[in-house]
């Protein structure tokens, strides 16, 4: 089932003295998320987006705007009519069922002809739990097991009243690193064997990027961008978008354009035809650089970090407004840590340039 | 090793001489004295050791007025304190307006003197020659004739006596109940109602238990209170329980100790053993229900 929120708008009234000033959680949303596609709703903490999944939960009204579930309008509905199943960022099981009794309570709050008979209610809730296989875990109580485990019950429990909607609410930020990495492949899984429509939200980009088939950039209840997460990624619509996604972090430099040429510092790096001469924001995709013996952007080496597949060269360039350059590059490639600067060429595809007011995007074709 | 088990001993020193001395001391000598027949106060003798004392407290018609009063009392005032107080909080928990007022209101009888509760019940209840009380005039409008709840029939004074005991409890166990309900996780509920979960069912099924463990303090320490009740029946009927046929077992034993008819402290010394016993005995099949009833969680 496809969502769409239009026009969506929440807005939280202030506390305090100043309670006049109104908190804008969700700032005129409108998008469509297609039918049994995973969405990932990315943004720094505080920026709306766990309002935005509770205003498609129902757990809160929205102030304006509207949101549909197919052809439905659902905006007035209560959570419970909306077939919905919810994933709470710390499981919210209950701590004195066990999980078989955690994974049949939806169940059993189904009345007249939707209730199932005591044996399909098992049969389900063995289903939904094989699916996310804690099969073996079913006697035990929440507190008897592990944090990926307690999330598995949790997704099962969402589950096992088939939902058309599967909603996330940071999923993964309760486990560690490794678990992490494990859990998202399986949820991955899990949407596609079920096809149920997914959103969840998370801060880490990597999360987000990893497994989306869409995300969604927000900031301040604002959003910046949606898109195919590779899309998203080699063309970002705003400084802000740039700079969130990617590991290690794009890497900003105070530019000039003149004469259809951009120079970074004195270096100058690139063509760029058609942009008139202006200041800009550049930001260079660590990947983005060339080790060059004659190459243009002449930067201070500070030193390498290995990191078995590449290496990072860490250097300083004045005009870089971080206190470091990260560039990755092939660990094949030799690095002369004896000399006191580097030398970079940089992939035109991999360098974008923003205006110094509004932070948006110049559109140009770098050479 | 040695030195910091001394060392232990050393810091519990304080509370076991306290303890041993105000508590232990006269657990063993109360016992003694319950088993000591004819002891005399002035010349401190007497003259053997039996259970005799036991056998005349258990025949004794004061006490077995006293241990009925108060199984009524805690049969009575422990369940329906205890649900008032869980029906209270939990409407006091979803109300948003109001809600410090009607909190301080609930809290109001707990820091109120027990004696100048007393004084308002007797305005309220009681029968003089100018008036009937409040609580008549009400049942006046009702068509019922006038009660005299004080020195009127025995059901009369026990409903007084248990509405009285309901209405000093319920402060403390609305206070407990509020903040427990209070600190149940709001996702919880949120999750149970993504689920479509009747609110009887949440209730039932998420707070009641998640909250049990507080439930049972406030059913336990209620059983023991209410088994010591004493103060509650002299504010209301005076100082003369047996004439009133109100007296409890704290009640009896202080009889026995400094009553018109008072100076018996091996009576009294056999009775207050036999009180404890049955506080032993009930709190332990207390614990025995909780364990199937009771969730702790980590």
């Amino acid at each position: 089932m496809n969502i769409v929120l239009q026009n969506l708008t929440k807005k939280f009234p202030g506390h305090g003295r100043k309670a006049a000033e109104e908190v804008v959680a969700v700032n005129d949303f409108t998008f469509e998320i297609p039918d049994g596609k995973l969405v990932g709703l990315l943004g720094p903490s505080g920026c709306g987006k766990s309002t935005t999944l509770n205003l498609i939960c129902g757990l809160i009204r929205p102030s304006s705007g509207q949101i549909f579930f197919g052809s439905q309008d659902v905006t007035s509905l209560p959570p419970e009519h909306r077939g919905v199943g919810m994933v709470f960022q710390n499981y919210a099981l209950y701590p004195h069922l066990t999980v078989l009794q955690n994974i049949l309570f939806p169940l059993q709050n189904l009345k007249g002809k939707n209730r199932p008979s005591k044996a399909e209610m098992q049969k389900r809730a063995l289903d939904a739990a094989k699916l996310v296989q804690i099969e073996e875990l079913m006697e035990r109580k929440p507190g008897e097991l592990s944090g990926g485990q307690q999330q598995r019950v949790a997704i099962a429990r969402a589950l096992v009243k088939m939902p058309h909607v599967l909603l996330l609410d940071e999923p993964l930020s309760n486990l560690d690193a490794r678990l992490r990495l494990q859990t998202r492949e399986e949820i991955r899984k899990i949407q596609k064997a079920t096809g149920i429509t997914t959103i969840f939200v998370t801060h880490d980009q990597d999360e987000a990027m990893s497994i989306s088939d869409q995300i969604v950039v927000m900031k301040a209840g604002v959003i910046q961008q949606i898109g195919k997460p590779q899309e998203v990624y080699d063309n970002p619509a705003n400084l802000f978008v740039a700079r969130f996604l990617g590991t290690p972090p794009i890497n900003l430099f105070a530019g000039t354009v003149r004469d259809s040429k951009l120079y970074l510092g004195t270096n100058c790096v690139l063509d760029a035809p058609g942009i008139p001469d202006q200041e800009v924001w550049a930001g260079v995709r660590p990947e983005g650089f060339l080790l060059q013996p004659d190459g243009p952007l002449i930067c201070q080496l500070t030193g390498i970090e290995v990191m078995g597949r590449d290496i990072s060269v860490v250097s300083t360039h004045p005009a870089c407004q971080a206190a470091a350059i990260r560039s990755i590059i092939g660990s094949d490639t030799r690095v002369d840590t004896s000399q006191p600067t580097v030398r970079f060429a940089l992939k035109p595809g991999k360098v974008f340039l923003f205006r110094k007011d509004t932070e948006e995007r110049l559109a140009c074709q770098l050479r | 090793m040695e030195t910091n088990n001394r060392k232990g001993w050393l810091y519990l020193l304080p509370a076991i001489l306290f303890l041993g001395f105000f508590m232990v001391y006269p657990l063993i000598d109360v016992f003694i004295y319950s088993f000591e027949e004819g002891y005399n106060s002035a010349s401190q003798t007497y003259f053997g050791v039996g259970t005799y004392n036991y056998s005349y407290v258990l025949h004794d018609p004061y006490f077995i007025q006293a241990v009925k009063n108060t199984f009524l009392l805690v049969i009575i005032t422990v369940p329906v304190s205890t649900g008032l107080a869980l029906l209270i909080s939990v409407g006091l928990s979803s109300i948003r307006p109001l809600r410090n007022l009607f909190q301080t209101i609930y809290f109001l009888p707990y820091v109120t003197n027990t004696l100048a509760v007393g004084l308002v019940f007797m305005i309220l209840f009681q029968k003089t020659p100018y008036t009937d009380g409040l609580v008549n005039l009400i049942l006046h409008w009702f068509g019922a004739g006038p009660v005299d709840f004080i020195d009127g029939p025995y059901w009369a004074k026990m409903f007084v006596l248990c509405f009285y005991t309901i209405w000093v409890v319920m402060p403390f166990k609305v206070l407990i109940l509020t903040s427990a309900l209070a600190s149940v996780n709001q996702n919880y509920y949120n999750a149970a109602r993504v689920d479509g979960t009747s609110r009887l069912r949440i209730f039932l099924r998420i707070t009641l238990p998640i909250i049990s463990p507080t439930v049972f303090y406030l059913i336990i320490t209620g059983f023991i209170g209410a088994f010591k009740a004493y103060s509650d029946a002299v504010a209301l009927f005076g100082t003369n329980l047996n004439a009133a046929e109100m007296n409890t077992i704290v009640g009896y034993v202080y009889d026995m100790l400094y009553g018109d008819s008072g100076g018996y402290p091996s009576y009294a010394s056999a009775a207050a053993i036999l009180l404890f016993a049955i506080i032993l005995t009930i709190t332990s099949i207390n614990l025995l229900i909780s364990r199937k009833h009771v969730h702790y969680t980590n």
